[in-house]
């Protein structure tokens, strides 16, 4: 089974260090499956290609164009997330966070996530812990211990090469383990909500249910 | 098939002038369009509610009696009755008095009402709208139906002998429809009683509105009220028409672009292409029209959504003309051609549900329970 993974980048220029980075931790992640004897796939969201979509989200009352509907189908339907935002006035970029507020409630539900951002300083490096990882809680996705924060004056050394093969390592493994079968116990299990693009309508409720309690 | 306008009842600035009409103006607007409405042969006016600016829309009951008054033909209904702030026995009350005073003329829509600051105006919690909607309608039927109602639920002061008067004329309520733009739950009350259901469609890609008419559509047919083509259904739409698509998008184009709802975001061609708002010749909005019953099914009733946006009312009214002379007749004509004979042309009418009887299931709170007995006892 081919893992598919969603390489979501907010930068804005071309080329983009954002970018950049999410395809270095994309490379990654494919060693470290690969190592695993396992296949992975890639797709990219550049959300600036998505710009004009999601202000038309924002200004109608939440009609989703035809390519944002097609990104929510693909992101919910990942098997892990890599999520690499510019850092903006103290925190993601307001692109970046435009695309998660156009998402379902449901989207993540316990979808891997590595969460990565790019600085002109390394001052800005609380952006993961202080910003990304109460996003993506809140989104009930399961956010990975290493998070990659890159300023200007990283790429190039050692150190962020570390961080991304740990960073990697850590979604090669949450990706593989998700997708593996194991015994399953008898009491019910909470984590396992489905994940809704907000494409779809919710199942039916039978009417009865609704109206136990109500009916006088 | 019905045909007919419906208004939001929004207070807005032309966007060319900057002037806003007052709010006797804007009533004195919609009474003229009701009034224009049957003038030009069109069904059924329906009004929203709402009690909050920039709405003036607030007692549809008083507007809708005055406009029975002057009119003849015309059905009176909502877009929509706030089922979840209101009482529902004063919504008992107030439509079988206003169908006494219109000869039978009035259906009406059922609506939630998504602000939640006006919920605690009526002591309630927008949190609880599904169940709002679930327990007040419940009530309401039960009060048309039963002369003497005991009664207690989760939202209101419990009712023992509670008789609802006047009752409903010649003892046949109003039909209902019930308007949802996402929730399956309001779609699935609408099946599980035989009830209309009515989606706004105006703000929406037609994915999503077939997804909820289909819902409907199917479970009405699980709960036994007919086939799913069977169904009644209403559809919303918007437009504006012009001597030519070019013109007609010329002078449409600013008041588009300020609207409330969607003005500021998608380009005019993008929303014209994404939702059933279409804006050019009559024969385009015809052809337009006539569309919908592909991804919707053959349906009942059509309404317009055209005073809106601050539009200068003799603009309003010069639609309404277009609408009753030229478009809504091919329309009638079109929709009947391609309509099976088993599925009917128009929903319920006050004529059409006293002539079925005092037996017929539309006198009974749960339709769908006698159904399921006969079936069981079958």
């Amino acid at each position: 089974m081919t893992r598919r993974i969603v390489v979501l980048t907010a930068g804005l220029t071309i080329p983009s260090s954002t970018r950049l980075l999410g395809d270095q931790l994309a490379d990654a992640v494919a060693a470290a499956v690969g190592a695993r004897g396992e296949a992975v796939s890639f797709e990219y969201v550049e959300v600036r290609e998505l710009a004009q979509d999601l202000a038309a989200y924002m200004t109608s009352g939440g009609v989703a164009t035809e390519r944002l509907a097609a990104v929510r189908e693909q992101i919910s339907a990942a098997d892990g997330l890599i999520a690499v935002t510019p850092v903006f006035s103290a925190s993601y970029s307001g692109l970046f966070k435009m695309m998660f507020d156009a998402l379902d409630t449901d989207a993540l539900n316990g979808l891997p996530v590595l969460v990565a951002a790019t600085a002109g300083s390394a001052r800005h490096s609380l952006v993961l812990d202080h910003a990304m990882r109460p996003l993506f809680s809140y989104l009930r996705a399961v956010v990975l211990p290493t998070g990659v924060f890159a300023a200007t004056e990283d790429f190039g050394s050692t150190g962020l090469a570390d961080r991304v093969a740990r960073a990697a390592a850590e979604l090669a493994n949450a990706v593989v383990v998700a997708g593996s079968d194991h015994v399953a116990g008898f009491a019910p299990d909470p984590t396992a909500r489905r994940r809704t693009s907000g494409n779809d309508l919710a199942p039916v409720t039978e009417f009865a249910d609704l109206l136990r309690g109500h009916s006088g | 098939m019905q045909f007919g306008i419906f208004s939001v009842g929004d207070i807005t600035p032309d966007p060319t002038t900057g002037v806003a009409p007052t709010e006797g103006e804007r009533i004195e607007s919609m009474t003229r369009i009701a009034l224009k409405a049957e003038e030009v042969g069109l069904d059924v006016f329906a009004t929203g509610e709402h009690h909050n600016p920039p709405f003036v829309v607030s007692s549809p009951t008083t507007h809708l009696a005055w406009i029975a008054a002057k009119t003849e033909r015309l059905l009176l209904s909502t877009s929509t009755t706030l089922i979840t702030t209101n009482d529902p026995v004063k919504i008992a009350e107030d439509y079988a008095f206003l169908q006494h005073l219109s000869g039978g003329r009035v259906d009406l829509m059922m609506g939630r009402g998504n602000t939640g600051p006006v919920y605690p105006w009526f002591g309630k919690d927008i949190r609880d709208g599904i169940k709002l909607a679930v327990e007040n309608y419940h009530l309401l039927r039960t009060l048309w139906r039963e002369p003497v109602v005991n009664w207690q639920g989760q939202f209101r002061t419990p009712l023992q002998g509670y008789m609802s008067t006047p009752a409903p004329l010649d003892g046949t309520p109003p039909f209902v429809w019930h308007g949802s733009i996402r929730s399956p739950e309001i779609a699935e009350q609408a099946a599980y009683y035989g009830d209309g259901f009515f989606h706004n469609h105006i703000f929406w890609n037609k994915e999503h509105t077939e997804q909820m008419v289909r819902l409907y559509r199917q479970r009405f047919e699980h709960y036994g009220h007919g086939a799913a083509d069977q169904a009644f259904v209403g559809l919303g739409g918007q437009v504006f028409m012009g001597t030519s698509e070019a013109e007609a998008r010329k002078q449409f184009r600013p008041y588009f672009d300020n609207a409330p709802v969607y003005g500021h975001g998608p380009s005019l061609e993008e929303f014209t292409r994404a939702t059933p708002l279409t804006v050019g010749t009559p024969e385009q909005v015809i052809e337009r029209t006539l569309g919908f019953a592909d991804y919707a099914g053959d349906y009942q009733r059509q309404m317009f959504l055209v005073d809106h946006a601050g539009l200068p009312t003799d603009v309003v009214l010069e639609q309404i003309e277009i609408l009753g002379r030229e478009v809504v007749p091919v329309l009638r004509a079109e929709f009947d051609r391609r309509r099976p004979a088993h599925v009917p042309s128009d929903p319920p009418t006050h004529t059409t549900l006293v002539a079925a009887g005092p037996n017929a299931p539309h006198h009974l709170v749960e339709p769908a329970r006698a159904t399921a007995s006969q079936g069981a006892s079958a």
